[in-house]
């Protein structure tokens, strides 16, 4: 349904400097949290600030990405994929590679040497896919901290391969019942274990959502995919990219991608929801394409809710882009005009995983497949000559048992 | 005067401490808050906070949040509680009124709208857990305008500068919330709330209301030594889960309670 527009103009931005001090990007993020979580955030806010202008620190993180996560990561020519579907280029940036399979730790290896410094001793986590929980596991392991996983009690069934992972690298993983047991319920539950537990706990968000200075922070970690991917496409095919895609759950990722490119005016930015079952059938998890602003999990955003305000189950094939919100930033590039939102169905997604992994060897996660899917149908609607740079957040090895599953196959 | 002034304004004169029962409008039904809210009125409450439930109700614990889930599963909405005061106020002109919930309900009706109806059903004051005073200039112009009160809570980790904030935009009285952790959470530190209440009242000529862990008599008694209101949430909700299935027994097992906790809170001597 998206592609009909494809070739429409998207805004330039110049000076783009946000989100302010307290977290605005125009109306949107800010600080929308309970008194009894405040003293915490403002601990956290003022640790981010001096820490990101440390050179000890980033010394730190860079080492970490380089030796423990095995960045940088590279840019693939899709070769037989662009030929396959006879237009762009397709290149991937290869998040898939990283060490636990997806962009997740990125994040998290910035937020634990964070956590660190802070002195904190317990780290908490929500997870959807299970990804950012493995990842968080993954660095409380290596820094020797306590960790706790908030995961819903439906994705937990979906993800199991992950939930063991989590455990074996000795993580508790506690199952979220409340709401609608996804990925939104066990942030809520995340949230309520750090006001109880302040004194000594670190909480990791996994994507660009949350209050400030979370959607600000988890940006500045991910965008080394973007600041990357920029020079290595320049060294590759001496130009940027025509066009970006990533896919949006929360929007780190995507986010970590775009965020670099928001200057070059030459650059088309495109950010993939969840169509599930299709947006007009109501089941999906696309927040941009089909929600209206509101407050959820301490900012304000686009998000799914009913007319009241009660949010709204979402549906993805994917668990980890099933969030009925999206971060502040996406919020504001999309009304700036600068990035635009389109979705991807289900169904749609399976075939980009099935042809992805057919012609090129790659088995995406279904989160990435979304992107791959819609940059195969943008890649039809431009020339040879450009470049598309798309995200490959992941890799679909947690994701078999769901595809199987789904083509009535038992594992 | 507003209904709130008057009512602190009176239990001041009567030497006595307001009672502030919560309870989740919806829960289990409609018709059983309505006849709740009068029921705690005769019990002894002086003022009533009314939950209006919201799917991701993320400062509380499992009792208010199951409340909320059976609330918005009956039809409950901001809509239906502002419904609900309006009918409440039919017989009941005195007892002030605090609607209690998240933010994104009223962002979805917008600022102006929703001010001016639940102002015109005849709420008296308004607390919403996830928006601080940073956030909150429009949300008190709209409160301002429509006369209702913007209650805000503050924490044992809330710090002078903190404090001073919330004093200065905050009306009607301060919620003390007297532990680290989300609503029914554990124990409470009698002396801690006592020294905190008393730092908060250098900054501040409102009441102070102190909930969260109020349990039993006991305790509510304790609390009204050293605040001026006492709320009760999740024990009142206990009472309703405790006796699922007679709506009758569930309400007077919220009575005896609140009468309990009146009777031990008058009991103690003043100075
Ligand atoms: C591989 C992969 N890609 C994407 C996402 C979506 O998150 P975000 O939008 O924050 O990148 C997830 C989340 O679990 C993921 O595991």
């Amino acid at each position: 349904m998206a592609t009909s527009n494809n070739k429409r103009a998207q805004a330039t931005v110049h000076g783009y400097n946000l989100p302010d001090e307290a977290g605005h990007f125009g109306p949107y993020g800010g600080l929308f949290v309970a008194e009894t979580l405040m003293e915490s955030i403002e601990e956290l806010n003022e640790a981010y600030v001096k820490f990101m202008q440390d050179p000890e620190f980033l010394a730190e993180l860079d080492a970490d990405l380089q030796d423990y996560v095995g960045r940088p990561s590279p840019i693939y020519h899709a070769q037989r994929l662009s030929k396959e579907i006879g237009g762009a280029q397709v290149y991937l940036k290869r998040e898939d590679l990283n060490h636990t399979g997806a962009h997740k730790i990125n994040n998290t290896v910035g937020q634990a040497l964070l956590a660190k410094r802070m002195g904190k001793t317990r780290i908490i986590a929500e997870t959807g896919a299970g990804q950012h929980g493995v990842a968080t596991a993954t660095v409380a392991a290596r820094l020797g901290l306590e960790c706790v996983v908030y995961m819903g009690a439906e994705d937990i069934q979906r993800q199991s391969p992950n939930v063991y992972r989590m455990r074996l690298l000795g993580a508790t993983v506690v199952p979220v019942v409340s709401g609608s047991q996804t990925l939104k319920d066990a942030l809520s539950e995340a949230l309520r274990d750090w006001v109880t537990n302040i004194d000594n706990t670190y909480y990791i968000i996994g994507t660009v959502a949350g209050p400030h200075p979370y959607p600000a922070m988890v940006r500045d970690f991910q965008t080394i995919i973007g600041r990357e991917g920029r020079e290595q496409m320049l060294n590759k095919t001496g130009a940027l990219p025509n066009a970006l895609v990533a896919c949006v759950g929360g929007g780190s990722n995507a986010i970590g991608l775009f965020h670099p490119f928001i200057e070059d005016d030459g650059v088309k930015i495109y950010g993939v929801e969840a169509a599930g079952l299709g947006v007009e059938t109501g089941k999906h998890s696309a927040p941009l394409c089909a929600g209206k602003p509101g407050v959820l999990h301490g900012n304000r955003t686009y998000l799914m809710a009913d007319e009241d305000g009660a949010i709204i189950e979402t549906h993805s094939i994917s668990a980890g882009l099933d969030y009925p919100a999206v971060g502040p930033e996406h919020s504001w590039l999309k009304d700036i005009g600068r990035a635009q939102y389109v979705n991807i169905t289900d169904d749609e997604a399976l075939a980009a995983f099935h042809q992805l992994t057919r012609v090129e060897g790659i088995i995406p996660a279904l989160e990435s497949s979304h992107a791959v899917a819609y940059a195969t149908k943008l890649a039809k609607t431009m020339d040879k000559e450009e470049t598309i740079l798309v995200c490959l957040s992941g890799r679909g090895d947690k994701d078999i048992f769901t595809i199987a599953k789904i083509e009535g196959i038992e594992l | 005067m507003s209904r709130l002034d008057d009512c602190f304004a009176a239990l001041d004169a009567a030497n006595k401490k307001a009672l502030i029962p919560f309870v989740t409008a919806g829960d289990p039904n409609a018709d059983f808050t309505l006849t709740c809210m009068h029921e705690m009125v005769q019990a002894g409450a002086n003022i009533i906070e009314l939950g209006v439930p919201f799917s991701d109700p993320m400062s509380d614990g499992p009792v208010i949040q199951k409340a909320s889930e059976r609330a918005l599963a009956a039809g409950m909405s901001l809509k239906g509680v502002i419904a609900l005061v309006k009918q409440f106020r039919k017989t009941d002109q005195k007892t002030p009124l605090i609607l209690m919930g998240y933010l994104n309900p009223i962002e979805f009706m917008g600022y102006e709208r929703f001010a001016e109806k639940a102002s015109q059903a005849g709420v008296d004051g308004v607390l919403t857990v996830d928006i601080p005073p940073e956030e909150s200039a429009d949300l008190i112009a709209a409160y301002e305008k429509h006369a209702l009160a913007p209650i805000f809570l503050l924490s044992p980790t809330s710090n002078e500068t903190r404090i001073k904030k919330i004093a200065a935009v905050a009306k009607g009285y301060i919620y003390y919330v007297s532990l680290k952790g989300v609503t029914g959470a554990g124990h409470l530190e009698l002396g801690d709330v006592e020294q905190k209440v008393r730092q908060i009242k250098q900054h501040t000529a409102l009441p102070i209301a102190v909930g969260f862990g109020v349990k039993n008599s006991d305790i509510a008694a304790n609390i009204a030594k050293i605040s001026d209101a006492v709320v009760v949430g999740s024990a009142l909700i206990n009472c309703i889960t405790d006796h699922a299935g007679n709506e009758q027994h569930g309400r007077e097992a919220i009575d005896d309670l609140l009468v309990g906790m009146r009777t031990a809170m008058d009991a103690v001597p003043r100075d």
